[in-house]
C-alpha cells in the first residue's frame, strides 16, 4: 500500500514537471531539437535541472542499505556498451525527431484532449511489442 | 506559443528529478517511463504500481493544465503519420536500447552510468539530425 502511494505521488510529480517544462508541447520539443533553425534552448534547463537533482540525491539514496519501503534496489545490471543499446537509442532518437514526443511527455499529453498523443501511445506500444516479439525469436 | 522561460523549465526539471529520487529512495525503482510502460503492458499482478505511476502522471498533467498553467499548452495540428511512424520507432528503439529520456537521461546520468551516457549522446544526435532532415532538407512541417 505504501509503495503504491509513492508510485502515485512520484507519477504526479513527473506529470507536473512535464507540464511546467512544456515537454508536453511537441512543437517546443522539436524547436529544441532544431539547432539549425530558431533554436529554443529552454529545454536544456529541464534536463539540466532534473539531472542536477538526481546526480546529487542518488549519491545519498544509493548509500542506503535498502530502499525505505522495499527490500532491494532494482537497478539495471548491464554494464557493457553493446549493439542493441546504441542501435536502439539511435532508432529512438529518429522517432523522437519525427514526432516530438518521447514516452513521458507523449503519455502525459493525453490529458490535452488531442488526437496526436493517442496515436503516439498506440504506435509506441505497437513498436515496443514488435521489438519484444522479434528479440524472443 | 506559451511563454515558458528558463525558470519554469528549471522548475519542471527539478520536479522530474524529485520524482525519480522519491521512487528510487522509497521503492528502489528507476523512473524510466519506457520501462514502466513495458512492464505495465505485461499485466502481471506484482506490477500494478506501474499503472498507478502512469495514473499519477495523468493526474499531474491534469493538475498542471487545468489548475496551475498560466495559459493552455498549445496543441499542434493533427499529424497522424508523424505520430504513427515516430511513435512506433520510439517504442521499438526504447525497448531495444533499454530506456528513454527519463531512464537513460534523468536516472541513468544520475547513477553516472556509462551505458546511459552513450545512449543519451546517441539519441540526442539522431533526434537533432532527424529534425534537421525533416525541417531543412525535406522542408516538411510536422
Amino acid at each position: 500500500m505504501k509503495e503504491k502511494l509513492i508510485a502515485l505521488l512520484s507519477g504526479l510529480l513527473f506529470g507536473l514537471g512535464l507540464g511546467f517544462s512544456q515537454m508536453i508541447d511537441r512543437q517546443r520539443v522539436l524547436g529544441f531539437l532544431d539547432v539549425a533553425g530558431a533554436w529554443d534552448s529552454t529545454l536544456l534547463f529541464v534536463l539540466g535541472g532534473a539531472v542536477t537533482v538526481t546526480v546529487i540525491a542518488f549519491r545519498f539514496v544509493l548509500r542506503l542499505p535498502h530502499p525505505i519501503f522495499a527490500d532491494k534496489f532494482n537497478l539495471p545490471t548491464k554494464k557493457d556498451i553493446d549493439k542493441p543499446l546504441v542501435i536502439g537509442a539511435a532508432i529512438f532518437g529518429i522517432g523522437w525527431g519525427i514526432c516530438g514526443y518521447c514516452p513521458g511527455p507523449g503519455i502525459t499529453a493525453l490529458v490535452l484532449r488531442n488526437w496526436n498523443p493517442i496515436l503516439f501511445v498506440v504506435a509506441f506500444v505497437a513498436g515496443s511489442l514488435t521489438y519484444k516479439n522479434l528479440s524472443e525469436k | 506559443m506559451a511563454n515558458v522561460n528558463w525558470v519554469t523549465a528549471l522548475i519542471g526539471g527539478v520536479l522530474i528529478g524529485l520524482s525519480a529520487t522519491l521512487l528510487l529512495a522509497f521503492n528502489g525503482r528507476i523512473a524510466g517511463i519506457s520501462g514502466i510502460v513495458n512492464g505495465a503492458i505485461a499485466f502481471s499482478k506484482q506490477e500494478v504500481w506501474r499503472w498507478i505511476f502512469i495514473l499519477g502522471m495523468l493526474l499531474g498533467g491534469i493538475l498542471y493544465e487545468y489548475g496551475l498553467a498560466s495559459q493552455p499548452t498549445p496543441t499542434a495540428t493533427l499529424t497522424p503519420w508523424a505520430m504513427i511512424i515516430g511513435g512506433f520507432l520510439v517504442g521499438f528503439g526504447t525497448r531495444m536500447g533499454s530506456g528513454c529520456t527519463s531512464g537513460h537521461g534523468v536516472c541513468g546520468l544520475g547513477r553516472l552510468s556509462m551505458r546511459s551516457l552513450v545512449a543519451v549522446i546517441t539519441f540526442m544526435m539522431t533526434a537533432i539530425l532527424t529534425v534537421f532532415v525533416v525541417r531543412h532538407l525535406l522542408q516538411l512541417s510536422i
